[in-house]
């Protein structure tokens, strides 16, 4: 390939060289590990099982058959005349057949419970870009965003990188299920403020990742007084909206301005993508639907940057605009989901292992703290390794969702095979086993790990008439090795 | 839906700035066009669309292929055991395949007097998102990056609007057909140091948009050296590469960069170079968003690979475009069919226009010919200019773009696309500026608003102003905003969408 440059000292901008990107974080090593030994059912059974990945791989059939049986539609139609008109166009507001179908999607995936105006509809190549560009309108470089933890991880870069924004945490605990609470969202403001921050606005993400689950009607009408009292904007990622295995629990923030006639709307906007609940992270389909008209159309303006090709956008108009495939698509992809997750959380009982009570997406959150040997970040990290070296298991640590407390692990189940799923679960259970097996011994040489005692200081503490005790510690201490 | 207030105050910055540049009359020529379009059967005397550089001439070949190539969608039944596995794939390297024919592409494109590494591609939302990445990753906000003039209108918003760089024009006149002189480029880096401005580098679009023309060998090298001397980069856009019609040949940065690295008396740093290329012109396809960013720097390619994630191409494109552009009979057939018809529209474009003693700069590449009107002004002043280009509009029906727009030092030019059309429409204008001038020789009959008399000029041009072109519709007040889109829509598209 290349010979090796040398940099010279006026070279790259500071945002090329900083770390913001976050890809040296714990997030993708996982990757790595995976990457260098992927498992394979029959190639590779004793490889390592991607479930840091939050794909959704549990539809596609409903997708190919969609697509074996309306071949004209999603080809570029008869004779292939649709082609140049398809290659030409270029319009920053996208095309308006596949907006509405967008729409009308966003409208069934929330069951009837919201209207969704195709004119508000602005497309960006993937939520990544949505959330970057809503960013760059919002708010400026030394600005915060908040936050609830823990968050997806790609934020640090999405919202942070190339904007300039600052992210503060919304502190959410364990204690209550992770809920956001008013006292948390007053709190990352003051702290922001402390800090000389302006704030500009609040970014959940409902149904949460990497909880798995709906942020109750409750809770997002606290979050709207909040942002309204503050006079900031809120924007809602309701990314795995058509990923809650109940249709009945998950409330969408446009449900909630529709019923207070849009008073003060227009600090609102909604991000949306195909990757997850259509299962199409390759084609790039992101929108921006906010209820701002100055928001859209400085958007549809940014989006120049990062337009969604025209090819993909005809492909999904004529699949989208299909009312009877949607319907069916969007239960039956419910139902499966429901079913996988009930089967990992169930697997994970069996295994010793409690999981968050989750109603949506595309992973669990499982709880580990009660397995580690400290409850700090390094604990976490350390049975993250054993899974990753021992288990072969990618799973991503709750610390690279900046949760606040140790030992959580997001668990992606349904980019795989159920067969693959249970050799994973099989592999927990093992693990788990000689895990609890061994633990006696090991939480001895933990003790006198923690209070940082070494041999020498035990033997100069008790002197000779412990000659005793001193034997007893040393045979442990070599045990545990 | 209820109206609701805005509240500029809880917008960014970069929001409620200007920067996006879509104020600027570039953009009005667009308006009136949509309000009006031309249709050779449905509105014979709308306005021609002469201000979008697009590519139009070759697509039945592409069509053609796809035609015969059904395993090249994912949607067909011959492509549809490819779905999942495209449909999965979001890794911003891109596919290999896609990559690997890129690379192939754009050296073929280069006579394959350069070769190029796969691995070195990296995607942007079309050139537009990947020449933002590239100031992204070169650039810090305030820093300078030169640009001969005139240039891209769209520069002023693609390189600078979110990422806070600054543009720094070279002054070219056409008293050497506004090539770029040492002198020129020297005076504006000291301009910038004098103006405490840190200047990270020079961007030469190469085809030029909107003068049409080649860089010659010698020129690239004095950049080249210029660029090493000072220690700043050099990002050449190269997205009109496959646009040559005509002699001279293309020389690519990639070829001098080739010739001048291993010279030992050159001290050339490749790490440097950048290139921006795209799918949009020379293949007419706008609508796929293929951008391409390649850098002969390590540490720009892993950097700006990051950066892509925020516009990536569409995989099931990716695997459209892998599968066509490894065909290398289509592809040789493509790019030699291309340039005769570029070659044919321009001959009879130009020659058209000569004939009514309308000259243009001499050019060998682009989708566009760039026009000297000065002589029809009665004052050498961008006032003039505008005028003019308000009459082009309101009287003789065609949208072209003013030089202004392209930030050109002398009023006068306007740049004419002329491959958006088919040949009956581009006859059609032809004769609507044969009209135009004929008309102009007699009398204007109108009492005009204001009594103004034309000037006679070489061959018997006059102009009179009419009283339309007072017209409220053409007089776009800048801060009134359309409702439509200034985004270009080809004339032959209904885009009843």
């Amino acid at each position: 390939m290349a010979i090796e440059i040398v940099q010279p000292s006026v070279g790259l901008s500071k945002i090329a060289v900083s770390e913001t990107h976050g890809e040296n974080s714990p997030y993708f090593a996982g990757w790595k590990a995976y990457d260098e030994n992927p498992y394979h059912e029959k190639h590779n059974p004793s490889g390592v099982i991607q479930m840091g990945l939050a794909e959704n791989q549990v539809s596609f059939d409903l997708l190919e058959e969609y697509l074996e049986s309306n071949q004209e539609a999603t080809s570029w139609g008869k004779n292939v005349s649709g082609f140049r008109e398809n290659a030409l166009f270029q319009d920053y507001h996208g095309l308006l057949a596949f907006r509405k179908a967008m729409a009308s999607f966003m409208e069934q995936v929330r069951g009837g419970k919201a209207k969704f105006n195709p004119e508000r509809i602005v497309l960006t190549a993937g939520a990544t870009a949505a959330n970057e560009l809503l960013t760059f309108i919002l708010a400026n470089p030394g600005d915060a965003l908040l936050v609830p933890t823990p968050y997806y991880p790609g934020f640090d870069r999405d919202l942070r990188w190339r904007t300039g924004v600052q992210i503060v945490p919304i502190h959410c605990e364990s204690s209550n299920n992770f809920q956001i609470t008013p006292e948390a969202l007053e709190s990352a403001y003051d702290h922001a403020r402390s800090m000389n921050m302006k704030v500009r606005g609040v970014l959940i993400t409902n149904p949460s990742n990497p909880l798995g689950a709906t942020i109750q009607r409750k809770v997002l009408e606290q979050i709207l007084d909040f942002v309204t009292r503050k006079n900031i904007h809120l924007v809602s990622d309701e990314i795995y909206s058509g990923s809650v295995f109940h249709s009945d629990e998950f409330v969408s923030i446009a449900e909630i301005l529709e019923s207070r006639n849009y008073k003060d709307s227009e600090r609102c906007h909604i991000v949306y993508s195909l990757s997850k609940d259509l299962g199409l992270p390759g084609f790039r389909v992101g929108t921006v639907y906010s209820y701002n008209d100055q928001v859209v159309t400085t958007a549809r303006r940014m989006s120049s940057f990062t337009l969604i090709s025209s090819q993909t956008q005809f492909l999904l108009a004529s699949m989208l605009s299909n009312k009877e495939f949607t319907e069916k698509y969007i239960k039956i992809n419910r139902e499966r989901l429901r079913k996988r997750y009930e089967m990992i959380v169930d697997g994970l009982k069996k295994a010793g292992i409690e999981c968050l009570k989750g109603n949506a997406g595309l992973f669990c959150w499982m709880n580990l703290s009660p397995y580690l040997n400290e409850a700090t970040r390094e604990g976490e990290l350390e049975i993250w390794k054993k899974m990753m070296e021992e288990v072969k298991l990618n799973i991503s640590p709750g610390s690279s969702c900046r949760c606040s407390g140790a030992g959580w692990f997001r668990v992606c189940f349904a980019n795989m095979s159920e067969e693959t799923l249970e050799v994973a679960l099989r592999r927990l259970h093992e693990f788990m086993d000689r895990r609890r097996n061994g633990q006696k011994t090991h939480d001895l040489s933990a003790l006198a790990q923690v209070q940082s005692f070494s041999l020498g200081d035990i033997c100069r503490l008790f002197g000779e008439r412990s000659k005793d005790l001193k034997s007893d510690l040393i045979s442990s201490l070599s045990d545990s090795r | 839906m209820v109206i609701l207030r805005e509240n500029q105050a809880l917008l960014s910055k970069i929001a409620t700035s200007d920067q996006h540049g879509e104020n600027s009359p570039y953009f009005d020529g667009w308006k009136a066009y949509d309000q009006d379009p031309f249709h050779l059967t449905e509105n014979p005397n709308g306005v021609i669309q002469m201000g979008l550089a697009e590519n139009q001439l070759s697509l039945d070949l592409i069509e053609k292929w796809v035609a015969k190539h059904p395993k090249s969608s994912i949607c067909t039944k011959d492509g549809i055991s490819q779905f999942k596995e495209i449909a999965n794939f979001q890794d911003y390297h891109g596919l290999y395949e896609f990559r690997k024919a890129i690379a192939k592409f754009m050296g073929k494109v280069r006579g394959n007097r350069v070769a190029f590494d796969p691995d070195r591609i990296v995607m942007g939302g079309g050139a537009t998102g990947a020449s933002e990445s590239l100031m992204f990753c070169l650039a810090d906000p305030g820093d300078g990056f030169l640009v001969p003039t005139p240039y891209y209108p769209a520069f002023g918003r693609d390189l600078r609007w979110r990422t806070r760089v600054q543009l720094l024009p070279i002054i070219c006149n056409s008293s050497n057909d506004f090539k770029i002189t040492k002198e020129a480029l020297e005076s504006a880096y000291e301009n910038a140091i004098a103006s405490n401005i840190k200047v990270k580098g020079l961007i030469i679009t190469n085809p030029s948009n909107p003068l049409g023309t080649t860089m010659d060998k010698e020129t690239l090298k004095t950049l080249m050296r210029f660029i090493n001397e000072k220690n700043i980069h050099i990002v050449c856009d190269e997205i009109y590469a496959a646009t040559i019609f005509n002699t001279p040949e293309f020389v690519s940065i990639s070829e001098v960069l080739q010739e001048m690295e291993h010279d030992p008396m050159s001290l050339i740093n490749p790490g440097l170079v950048h290139i921006i290329y795209s799918l949009s012109k020379d293949m007419g396809l706008p609508g796929f968003r293929v951008g391409i960013l390649y850098s002969y720097n390590d540490n720009v390619v892993s950097s700006a690979r990051k950066m892509s994630s925020f516009g990536l191409i569409s995989s099931q494109t990716q695997y459209f475009l892998a599968s066509i552009l490894s065909d290398e009979e289509f592809v040789e057939g493509f790019l030699s069919e291309s340039s005769k018809r570029l070659a044919k529209r321009h001959k009879t474009f130009t020659q058209g226009l000569e004939k009514e003693g309308i000259t243009c700069l001499a050019s060998n590449a682009g989708l566009f010919v760039w026009m000297d009107l000065h002589r029809l002004l009665k004052k050498p002043t961008f006032d003039e200019e505008m005028d003019l280009w308000r009459l082009i509009i309101s009287d003789v029906k065609l949208n072209v773009s003013p030089g202004s727009s392209f930030q050109c030092v002398e009023p006068g030019w306007f740049r004419v696309c002329f491959a958006n059309m088919d040949d009956q429409t581009a006859e059609i204008a032809l004769k609507r500026i044969h009209a135009f001038v004929v008309k102009k020789g007699r009398r204007n009959e109108r009492a005009p608003m204001n009594n103004k008399r034309s000037k006679s000029f070489q061959k018997n041009l006059r102009l009179s102003f009419s009283s339309r072109l007072y017209d409220e519709t053409n007089m776009m007040s800048p801060r009134v905003m359309s409702p439509h889109s200034p985004f270009p829509r080809s004339p032959l598209v209904q885009a009843k969408t």
